[in-house]
């Protein structure tokens, strides 16, 4: 075996999802880090770059203090909304490529629930969002179930894509999370017709279009390739990583073509360049998709963007089946957003990273999983990507 | 009677907007170099970086670039609004600009749909540009 080149994903771990906890969110991060930390095989003591999630408000100070860190030598925050935490990984990588830091602590989730809840305008607010304030949410476009129905109508009027097509996705979603005990859906699955009887909220957007409500947090810990294969797992090799901030960024209207996520393209592309300059693997290689999916068209247009199907082609794609396990490109295998629980993409990278493990349970594993590509979205169309890979 | 709107905050650069709405006319930014018309307001033209401006009339007219229509109000000001429409309105000059469409407008709303700018007066201070449905050359009642 050769020794592996770049960074790792070395650890994972992360809290019961729930709708409904009693403990703050700097409880919800220092569990889940904890537990990406022994999963790594590492001690708290080993972390020496730490990338505070400004959606649940953190500091490195916070993890400095609880972890007793007293060798923190790098840290910085994304300013990508969700985006932010692939995003996260991708500088994590960076500073340890440069010397900077040698294992790199990425929690993020929020209190989705109980604290920070989008529907009642509870989150946080980033300094990105004062034209939209000022603009948009007088005019009544306050949620981003708002924002992105509008984006999923344009979709639907250029490429005819449907609610039925939607639907798929949610229920796709669904049968996922019942082969994960640990997702919040798990135990209740739904029907096409559930989907399409569930009660508007945004046209043309249904309650099941939209993804979960929840408490928790999730961790990842980043070191070299090379001390990855010292530790107790097979090696996650981050392959290639882009990140790409949309324009206009002002606002999700704004955007010259709002049913294309031209970002995501644009992110997609460097990861994919990277991946197959480093290690040969190409878009028709990837053996399954994690996107982090605020919308059921999220996925559709995920598709899209990174250049899996065509303009147009993603509702058919996903109608006829191909996102499911055992199809052509299963996606969001634990579940997602839509019925693992809403984690800021973290659970949709950790699930990413235990497919590549072969690590869970039978019914759920892609077979020979080699290859993943994680996507996360934020703020108005900002997108980062991640392809990884199982070292051989 | 419902809550009322969350209303805008101006800063030093964008009051000149709300100013020109208060005396019912719509203004949007155009770069004194090169002409193009920008919104939301910026300091620099992002296609020339010139730092001269002026606030310039607009038609008011424009088309409906995409929309929803909301049975959700995600604020006690729409609650007895719903269901409401939230367009997104491309301005024949071809900036985009965010409004509630009038109530009774819910019904006709598409994609492509003309509309035209109407003052909504929601307090002393503050005048809100928004846009209703125009049929057949004739605006419905705002």
């Amino acid at each position: 075996m050769t020794t592996p080149a770049g960074c790792a994903i070395a650890g994972v771990g992360h809290t019961a999802y729930s709708r409904g906890t009693e403990r703050s969110t700097l409880e919800l991060h220092l569990e889940a880090s904890l537990r990406a930390i022994e999963d790594a095989g590492l001690r708290p003591s080993d972390i020496d770059g730490v990338m505070p999630s400004a959606s649940a408000r953190r500091s490195a100070e916070d993890f400095i203090s609880n972890l007793g860190l007293r060798e923190l030598s790098y840290s910085a925050t994304l300013h990508m909304g969700g985006a932010s935490t692939v995003g996260a990984v991708q500088t994590a990588c960076l500073a340890i490529e440069a010397g900077l830091a040698t294992a790199v602590l990425v929690p993020a989730g929020r209190r989705g629930y109980s604290g920070e809840r989008i529907s009642t305008s509870q989150h946080v607010v980033e300094a990105i969002m004062a034209h939209h304030q000022e603009f948009e949410i007088p005019f009544g476009n306050i949620a981003a179930a708002q924002w992105f129905a509008q984006a999923a109508q344009r979709h639907m009027h250029v490429y005819g894509t449907t609610s039925e097509q939607l639907g798929h996705v949610s229920v796709t979603m669904r049968e996922h999370a019942q082969l994960n005990p640990g997702a919040l859906m798990h135990g209740r699955p739904i029907t096409l017709g559930d989907h399409q009887e569930s009660r508007m909220i945004s046209t043309p957007f249904r309650l099941l279009d939209c993804s979960l409500e929840s408490d928790g947090a999730g961790a990842v810990v980043v070191t070299s390739a090379d001390r990855a294969a010292d530790l107790r797992h097979p090696v996650v090799q981050v392959l290639g990583s882009g990140q790409s901030h949309g324009y206009p960024p002002t606002s999700l209207t704004q955007k010259p073509d709002m049913a294309v996520v031209s970002a995501l393209g644009v992110a997609g592309d460097k990861a994919f360049d990277q991946a197959r300059a480093t290690a040969g693997v190409r878009r028709s290689d990837i053996d399954c998709f994690l996107v982090h999916e605020g919308f059921s068209w999220y996925v559709i247009a995920g598709l899209e963007a990174l250049g899996f199907v065509k303009p147009g082609e993603g509702g058919p794609f996903v109608e006829e089946g191909h996102i499911k396990l055992g199809g052509r490109l299963p996606v969001n295998t634990s579940g997602g957003a839509l019925s693992e629980g809403h984690v800021s993409g973290v659970n949709h990278l950790i699930e990413a990273v235990r497919q590549l493990r072969r690590d869970v349970p039978v019914a759920r594993q892609v077979a020979d999983c080699s290859t993943a590509v994680v996507a996360t979205e934020g703020n108005f169309f900002d997108a980062t990507v991640a392809v990884l890979g199982r070292a051989s | 009677m419902s809550a009322p709107r969350p209303l805008p905050i101006p800063t030093s650069l964008t009051e000149g907007f709300w100013e020109a709405a208060r005396r019912q006319e719509l203004v949007v930014q155009r770069c004194a170099d090169c002409g193009a018309w920008r919104h939301y307001p910026q300091p620099l033209c992002p296609e020339c970086h010139s730092a001269s401006w002026a606030w310039t009339p607009v038609s008011g007219r424009g088309r409906v670039y995409t929309f929803t229509v909301s049975y959700k109000a995600f604020h006690p000001a729409w609650e007895d609004q719903v269901p409401y429409v939230i367009a997104t309105i491309e301005l024949d000059e071809g900036v985009r600009m965010v409004s509630d469409l009038p109530h009774h407008d819910t019904p006709d709303v598409s994609i492509g749909a003309t509309v035209e700018a109407f003052f909504d007066e929601v307090s002393p201070e503050v005048t809100l540009p928004r846009f209703r449905l125009v049929s057949d050359g004739v605006a419905s009642a705002g």
